[in-house]
């Protein structure tokens, strides 16, 4: 199993498996244990899938993270995929679960996932992410807290500096 | 000015840290260069064609005296001892060492300057009129909305990663536009409504690059508390639908121009009506906080035109030239804003050696309450100087060559640094303004024929701003030989306007002949006091193209 790091920087083992699309035409096999299959097949199947505690889901990049809004607290993981990290989508994808559809379970970034992204993630609403493999996963600690304040309000904070500076 | 508090010292010491942590790890080969690309460019950090090159930011053109002395230490240090005022109000060093970065950036931070976001796909340096605060014509300074957006800009964590990269300018000024806010990502004009209430016209989707054009206003009146909330849904908006597949086609005006400029409004207001009134909506406490920082300098109470001034242009045909061309009216009585002209023919645009800075730092001490600004037409302004002391700042300007009294005229080039330096250039641009600085040596006909905005950039990236010169110039590549392309008509002011290709383009020993009959076609189709832009509007470019191409 592969490792994940917390928001706080801790390592975990990891339980979940990302499912990818199934091939054109082919049905969506899904692996023993918890699995994350791509939103829109959830959607499909919601009947099914809706309260299953090993079942999450994934976006990717160019995803509507609006599709789950109704049901966005109904699944126990929601993964974003960065297919390359210089593709900032899925920070507002983040802020927008987090901040507009009111998502609180497990918020992961999967995909190029590379430490000195790790802060902005945080600060966008993601609480675990997976990173790259070949990055040394015990320097993610330190790259999440390169800085101890922010300028604006955002997934982690809805206290911008201006309203916490004394007037 | 702004001062940094103990938040902002905190963050950006932190940044230093950040950043020196990072270059160790790509040094030691632990970050491959395609991942420390993004990080360097967003500290400043560019590989050019001859060196690194790191772009020191100057928050909309602000300088303080200490500020301008630690710069000049640092290319002393760091550097050859000379440095480049860009196009985008930043300071440019040509010749630093990248594993010197990182010391370079800590002397900035204490003298709370940095390097953040001049490069990269993030929101840039926020720019802004250059005589902010002192001009009599602003509804109000437009500087503390320009530190305000600075900070909520400043590491953004969601918009780090851009489609591409991303500018804003602030306009206050009633009847001109020195931000040229209309080619900008974002152009901010500060208005008020007819309720008395400030607010802003909010353009979006100028730019100039390969795809020139005039931003369109998606919103007529933003409220002043607003601001942030709706910058953040633009930016979103863009963040999310913005080319990604196409780095020409990823700037935020090709997304407005395929959604159109109604529909891209549509879609911001929608995402705005969400986080309207969320915590990232300003306070006025907050403005007031930010505004307490740009007060008045303690000026003393004068009279306009005293006895010094009237008496010292009598005697001096030069020194009133000088006071004619590069000195404008201010809104204290009694005080007037310099211009500086770096455009002495000889010396490459914008380029400023450490002695010089170091001058220009002793004479804003002397006159100008210690402040200066960089202009994005890359000159130097002390926008607060006694008109009694002007001629005394006029000799102390003479000696250093930064009196040519050609502000605004055919020899104030606006000139990127091209392919002398400029990895990306198609062409040279220097020499190019060399040539016609040269060739039109005589300021009695350079005088005569008033404001002309002569623009030249070395490639299609435009950071010397051709589009909109009235006159433009654009180095391009043919087989690998260096011709150059002129446009007519472009204008940055309120009435924005991208110039009109003339024709063909001319080789680069030609330039100085080719412009010289451009003139002669406005001079001989002028009416009385009619300047370049207006001649051209009227008569159009076919009498140019004729006269050009005979």
């Amino acid at each position: 199993m592969p490792d994940i790091i917390t928001q706080e920087g801790e390592i975990k083992t990891d339980k979940w498996t990302l499912v990818p699309h199934p091939e054109e035409g082919e049905a969506l096999e899904l692996p023993e244990g918890p699995v994350m299959i791509p939103a829109e097949l959830w959607l499909a199947g919601i009947d099914h899938y809706r309260g299953q505690e090993r079942i999450g889901v994934w976006l990717e990049s160019h995803d509507e993270p609006g599709m789950l809004a109704d049901y966005v607290n109904e699944v126990p993981i929601i993964a974003v995929n960065f297919p390359k990290f210089t593709d900032g989508r899925g920070y507002s994808s983040a802020r927008l679960l987090r901040e507009r559809y009111g998502y609180r379970n497990e918020l992961r970034a999967v995909g190029d996932v590379l430490l000195d992204q790790l802060q902005f993630m945080k600060r966008c609403g993601f609480d675990s992410y997976a990173l790259r493999p070949d990055k040394d996963i015990h320097l993610a600690a330190h790259c999440l807290n390169f800085f101890s304040q922010a300028y604006q309000a955002a997934g982690d904070t809805d206290l911008p500096l201006f309203r916490r500076r004394a007037s | 000015m702004y001062v940094y508090d103990e938040h902002d010292r905190q963050i950006l010491a932190e940044r230093v840290a950040q950043f020196r942590h990072q270059t160790d790890r790509a040094l030691a080969g632990d970050l491959a260069e395609d991942e420390f690309l993004p990080l360097r460019l967003q500290n400043g950090l560019y590989i050019q064609r001859l060196a690194p090159m790191l772009r020191i930011c100057v928050p909309y053109g602000m300088l303080r005296s200490e500020q301008l002395r630690r710069l000049a230490r640092i290319t002393r240090d760091y550097d050859k001892g000379y440095a480049h005022f860009t196009t985008r109000q930043n300071v440019q060093l040509n010749w630093p060492e990248v594993e010197d970065v990182p010391d370079i950036l800590a002397e900035l931070a204490e003298v709370e300057m940095h390097a953040n976001q001049t490069s990269g796909n993030c929101i840039r340096n926020t720019t802004t009129d250059q005589f902010a605060g002192a001009q009599s014509d602003e509804i109000v300074d437009p500087r503390p909305y320009c530190e305000i957006i600075r900070q909520w800009s400043t590491y953004h964590p969601e918009f780090a990663f851009l489609p591409r990269k991303f500018k804003v300018a602030v306009n206050a000024s009633e009847n001109g536009d020195r931000a040229a806010v209309q080619v900008h990502d974002i152009g901010l004009e500060i208005i008020r409504n007819d309720q008395d209430e400030l607010g802003f016209r909010v353009h979006v989707g100028g730019g100039l690059g390969r795809t020139p054009m005039v931003g369109p206003v998606i919103r007529e009146f933003l409220p002043e508390l607003d601001l942030l909330t709706y910058l953040e849904a633009i930016l979103r908006v863009y963040n999310r639908y913005g080319r990604r597949d196409n780095k020409y086609k990823a700037r935020i005006k090709i997304l407005v121009k395929a959604l159109t400029p109604e529909a891209f409004a549509e879609k911001v207001e929608e995402e705005w009506a969400h986080t309207k009134d969320s915590p990232t909506r300003l306070t006025p406490e907050a403005i007031r906080k930010i505004q307490g920082y740009f007060t008045e300098p303690p000026y003393d109470s004068l009279n306009d035109n005293p006895q010094a001034l009237v008496s010292a242009r009598s005697e001096s045909k030069t020194f009133d030239n000088w006071v004619k061309r590069n000195v404008d009216s201010h809104k204290k009585p009694g005080y007037a804003i310099v211009s500086l002209t770096m455009k002495k023919t000889g010396i490459p645009p914008g380029d400023i050696s450490d002695r010089q800075l170091e001058d220009i730092a002793d004479l804003a001490d002397r006159y100008s309450f210690g402040e200066a600004r960089v202009t994005h037409q890359q000159n130097v302004v002390f926008a607060d100087v006694r008109q009694d002391e002007l001629f005394e700042l006029w000799q102390a300007l003479k000696p250093l060559g930064f009196a040519t009294p050609n502000l605004n005229t055919l020899t104030d080039i606006i000139c990127c640094p091209g392919g002398d330096y400029c990895a990306l250039a198609n062409a040279k641009s220097i020499p190019v303004a060399d040539a016609i600085q040269r060739k039109f040596d005589n300021l009695d006909y350079v005088w005569d024929l008033g404001d002309i905005d002569l623009n030249i950039s070395g490639c299609m990236n435009a950071c010397g701003h051709h589009h909109v010169g009235h006159i433009g110039v654009l180095g391009v590549d043919k087989k690998g030989e260096e011709f150059y392309q002129i446009s007519l008509g472009g204008s940055s002011q309120r009435d924005a306007s991208i110039g009109k290709i003339l024709g063909p383009s001319f080789a680069r020993e030609s330039m100085p002949d080719v412009i010289e009959k451009i003139l002669d076609v406005y001079v001989q189709n002028r009416t009385e006091e009619e300047p370049f832009l207006d001649t051209y509007r009227r008569i159009g470019i076919s009498p140019f193209k004729e006269r050009v191409y005979a």
